[in-house]
């Protein structure tokens, strides 16, 4: 049976398409059979952030209307063979997608694959229930920041009553906390929510911190998941939430400002 | 002048600006999940323990039966059982 994991959050720009790519590319990297959807119909963008926006022929809903195979729309990652991503659709309606069809893709999906990872549009309308709805996990993403943290917590409570699991009175979704755009310093000047703070307030496990970081933008501009930018902290961060994910126990890193010796403390600089 | 806000910097920590969003957060969040959650988790499985019960006895279709709990403010909960009774148990 595959692992269904929703990528969601319910604040738009947190970093759920950055995150489902970075996640999706590292399962895949050890060894699993990993297919990333889209479900932002009208607006795809996990194509680019994969790198494999020219490679689009058939959509999602190309698939959900009988107008292509599974086969035809799925896109190899051409970096790791074991990765394939689900196109979005750019133009069509929004009401394309419904339970039964989407189901049906999956479940089609769950045969293959071990990982189905769904970036969710931004939102608590259709396109966003559409992605949570069949999920056996939930990766809520968030910022340290007002909105984001409201947000998720809407979003859970989403998760725990509008999903599949719940209507049928199932094990709830696994839920899990991924805070992004972390900034340690700002955290210890006390500008910015901490990591506890957050976990404090919407009281679900940890799963990751990754902190903010320029080579996010540098790997969305190149189209190279930040997961494969291993020198980097934030690809490094992504590379122990994909081994947490698979079971292992890796401690929290980068939820510190480096630190500064006693005298530069002392006399500035 | 880093000397002095060395030492003073322990004291301003405790209104920062962090502080405030997560005391705000704190209490918009639980007042967003209370009014979520009026319907307590056990009222399903109570609705069908009590159709059970009642189906023992007379008849009970899913339409003629309904069950609501309703908080009336404060501190008061109600319980309400609606059973529309078909005419063979009817009183005469």
């Amino acid at each position: 049976m595959a692992r269904i994991i929703v990528v969601t959050s319910g604040k738009g720009g947190v970093g759920k398409t950055t995150s489902s790519a970075a996640i999706g590319l590292g399962l895949a990297l050890k060894g699993q059979k990993v297919v990333l959807i889209d479900f932002d119909i009208g607006l795809r963008n996990l194509d680019l952030i994969m790198g494999c926006e020219r490679r689009v022929v058939y959509d999602f809903v190309n698939v959900i209307n009988g107008e292509a195979t599974l086969n035809q729309a799925l896109i190899k990652d051409k970096r790791v063979s074991s990765l394939s991503i689900l196109p979005a659709s750019q133009t069509r309606d929004k009401d394309a997608l419904n339970k039964e069809n989407v189901g049906k893709v999956l479940e089609e999906l769950g045969k293959i694959y071990d990982y189905i990872v769904c970036d969710s549009p931004a939102g608590i309308e259709a396109g966003a229930m559409m992605a949570l709805y069949y999920a056996d996990e939930a990766i809520v993403t968030t910022n340290p920041e007002v909105s984001s943290v409201r947000d998720s917590d809407r979003i859970l409570g989403m998760l725990a009553s509008r999903s599949r699991r719940a209507e049928l009175g199932l094990e709830p979704i696994k839920e899990h906390l991924l805070l992004t755009r972390y900034s340690p310093k700002r955290v210890d000047d006390g500008e910015m929510l901490s990591v506890e703070d957050v976990v404090d307030i919407l009281s679900i496990p940890l799963l990751g911190v990754i902190p903010e970081s320029q080579a996010v933008l540098k790997a969305s501009n190149a189209g190279e998941p930040v997961i494969l930018d291993t020198e980097s902290d934030a690809g490094k961060a992504y590379q122990d939430v994909v081994d947490r994910l698979m079971g292992e126990t890796v401690d929290f890193r980068f939820l510190h400002a480096k630190k500064k010796g006693i005298l530069s403390r002392m006399f500035g600089g | 002048m880093a000397l002095l806000d060395y030492f003073l910097r322990k004291k301003e920590k405790q209104a920062t600006t962090a502080s405030k969003a997560k005391e705000r957060l704190q209490i918009i969040v639980a007042h967003e999940r209370n009014s979520r959650n009026k319907q307590p988790d056990y009222l399903p499985q109570l609705t069908a323990d009590i159709l059970e019960v009642l189906r023992k006895y007379i008849k009970v279709t899913d339409e003629s039966f309904s069950i609501n709990l309703d908080n009336k403010g404060g501190d008061l909960n109600v319980l309400e059982l609606n059973i529309e009774l078909n005419d063979e148990h009817s009183m005469n």
